[in-house]
């Protein structure tokens, strides 16, 4: 591990980490409304993935996708903005939480019905393939959307098919408060994705490096022509799934476990074993973060919202008002 | 030209996927089996397995691909095999297609045509039977379209593809054998605009699709009774030409609206309320409805045609709106 990439997925880790501790305390004090899913503890796939990803590539996530978004390179101020509903925003206070979306970086969303969004990365794909762009598409998930229809179809056809999709999902356990084996008789997803044909593997999704090379394989392998791969990143949500939740449906003991594996703090330490992060780095980038989730706080209090006269505005292109 | 309603169509398709390369259909047996209405039929030949593209069963995957396609710079033309099948997909139509611009604040739009066969009348039974386009017709982000003549089964789709939002286009499955005259030169039309197909004076009849026929077999029946019937085929059904028709029922007065789906929550229902909102005090009569009989589409001929607008029916809610009673 160089300095540099220490020091880019550190700092990657911890903007997100301390956005989403931001984005919590927001909630508390009622300026973010709405659902808010946290994605503390599952970080590394965000920041490993991104890595491995080109600016041309599309990604495609989940309502969980504050650290996709952050990591893909949207700024904080404009994801913060959403969380305040402000014009700003990365959709102009539409989307919330839910919805971050960003044509410059090819990000489209922010997608909150489980495994919808599965065929429309499907799509994006044949796009690239029929226009002969050396791009993949990366579409994330839950282990929770294998139960759905989509996961599937959108295999199936992506198989079929041959195109550039990185099928990640991101397996933590929990689809709500069902655990996968109350919801699925084979547990071993990599099993669902090979009987599509589909080349799939079991990757640890709390470590940074494991993700991003998995991902830089599995891109390799869709750019090279060779169709889609699917991803099983195993992790696990500290918070609860959304704002409200009891956790009647998991231990104490099972989450002081995982978080033991805390992405940040593990990632944290073992660059420091290797000698590329120093504690002055850490305590540099814990400043420049704390800093930088300051500005977007103040820029998204700041913000407009949305003049009420623009509410119809572009629910169409071809007609700005019904 | 001597054609059919089919091969408008399919000349419609041939010229967008030739003068377009960004073009291509995709749909359950569009490809080598020539559509399921055989509407492609030829296509996969002239244009090859990627621009004419056979899909699995999975009507939300491919009608899912193709929202990412049009999002990936594509032109996808959608068949989706019946109505029916389209509520498999309705999510991404929904939640998807419809919502994407406005909730990613004007940033993706998605120029995307899905075509699909809507209506019953074929003793095809409650299944295969459903007339459910005002169901898409109430979403904000999508336009719906009927095209009830050659003219318009030749010329929608390339202006539905020029569009840059999703627009849904039924075809009632009975106007495929539909044969007439079409213009040698007939191309593109408008999608906007309500059309009256007959003119008259004492009350306005709007429908639209393959209904279109059985009203102007009713206002033909009405000529005999004395009473001159306006036809209005409204083409658009989301949005509404309520310009087009309302011009109608003031001249009119009078209105009978005909809609193949059932009378609760039907677009009938909406139209209806138009007019009652924007041409009340020149009525001189209740508008009136003749919608299908509240029942699963049965199989059996005589139950079918009986749960089914006929002219019979429509004639007899003219009458009752022109002379009372």
């Amino acid at each position: 591990m160089t300095p540099e990439v220490a020091h880019a997925c550190f700092t990657q880790l911890t903007r997100i980490r301390r956005f989403e501790e931001a984005c919590a305390q927001c909630y508390a004090e009622g300026r973010i409304r709405g659902f808010l899913h946290l994605s503390i503890g599952e970080e590394a796939i965000a920041v490993g993935a991104m890595r491995a990803l080109t600016p041309a590539d599309a990604v495609v996530a989940t309502y969980r996708e504050h650290g996709h978004a952050l990591a893909r390179g949207l700024s904080m101020r404009s994801v913060m903005a959403e969380m305040f509903g402000k014009k700003a925003g990365c959709a102009r206070g539409r989307g919330g939480s839910m919805h971050l979306f960003d044509a410059a970086t090819r990000f489209y969303g922010g997608n909150a019905i489980v495994a919808g969004h599965l065929p429309l990365a499907v799509g994006l794909a044949l796009a690239d393939h029929r226009l002969a762009r050396d791009v993949v598409t990366a579409c994330f998930f839950g282990e929770g959307a294998v139960a759905e229809g989509e996961f599937h179809e959108a295999l199936n056809l992506a198989a079929l098919w041959r195109l550039p999709v990185l099928f990640l999902c991101e397996n933590n356990r929990y689809a709500m408060g069902t655990a996968l084996e109350r919801s699925e008789a084979e547990t071993d997803l990599t099993k669902k994705a090979a009987s599509y044909r589909v080349p799939a593997q079991q990757v640890d999704g709390m470590n940074v490096e494991a993700v991003a090379d998995a991902v830089a394989e599995a891109a390799g392998h869709a750019r090279a022509g060779r169709g889609p791969w699917f991803l099983e990143l195993l992790t696990y949500r500290f918070r609860a799934h959304s704002m409200f939740d009891a956790e009647l449906y998991r231990s104490k003991e099972e989450v002081k476990a995982w978080t033991a594996r805390c992405p940040v703090a593990t990632f944290r330490e073992r660059a420091k074993a290797a000698g590329a992060l120093t504690d002055d780095d850490v305590a540099k980038v814990e400043a420049a973060v704390r800093a930088e989730v300051a500005d977007a706080i103040a820029f998204a209090d700041a913000a407009e919202v949305e003049p009420v006269a623009e509410l119809t505005w572009a629910v169409t292109r071809r007609e700005v008002a019904p | 030209m001597k054609t059919t309603y089919r091969e408008a169509l399919r000349v419609a398709h041939r010229e967008a996927l030739a003068k377009d390369p960004r073009v291509f259909l995709m749909g359950e047996d569009v490809g080598r089996y020539g559509g399921a209405y055989a509407v492609s039929r030829g296509l996969y030949d002239e244009f090859g397995p990627e621009r004419v593209r056979d899909t699995p069963l999975s009507e939300s995957a491919f009608v899912g691909a193709g929202i990412g396609a049009a999002l990936g710079g594509l032109r996808p033309i959608v068949e989706v095999m019946t109505v029916n099948f389209s509520l498999l997909a309705a999510d991404q139509l929904v939640n998807t297609a419809a919502a994407l611009l406005h909730m990613s604040g004007g940033q993706f739009n998605v120029p995307l045509v899905v075509r699909m066969a809507t209506g019953a009348g074929r003793q095809l039974a409650a299944q295969h039977s459903h007339s459910l386009e005002h169901w898409y017709a109430h979403v904000p982000g999508l336009r719906v379209v009927a095209p009830a003549t050659l003219e318009d089964a030749r010329g929608m789709l390339w202006t539905a593809l020029q569009d840059p939002d999703p627009v849904l286009m039924f075809e009632n499955a009975l106007l495929y054998n539909l044969e007439g005259e079409l213009a040698d030169d007939a191309g593109p039309v408008d999608l906007d605009r309500a059309r009256v197909r007959r003119a008259g004076t004492d009350v306005s009849l709007l429908c639209w699709g393959g209904n279109l026929y059985k009203t102007l077999d009713a206002a033909a029946r009405l000529e005999r009774e004395g009473v001159s019937a306006e036809v209005v085929d409204l083409r658009s059904l989301r949005p509404l030409d309520e310009a087009t028709f309302l011009a109608s029922v003031r001249k009119t007065r009078r209105a009978v609206v005909v809609d193949e789906a059932w009378r609760t929550g039907s677009l009938a229902g909406e139209v209806m309320a138009r007019i009652i909102e924007g041409a009340f005090w020149d009525l001189d009569a209740p508008p009136a409805r003749v919608c299908s009989v509240e029942v699963p589409i049965p199989y059996a001929q005589a139950q079918e045609q009986a749960a089914l607008p006929q002219p019979e029916g429509i004639v007899a809610a003219a009458l009752k709106v022109v002379r009372g009673g």
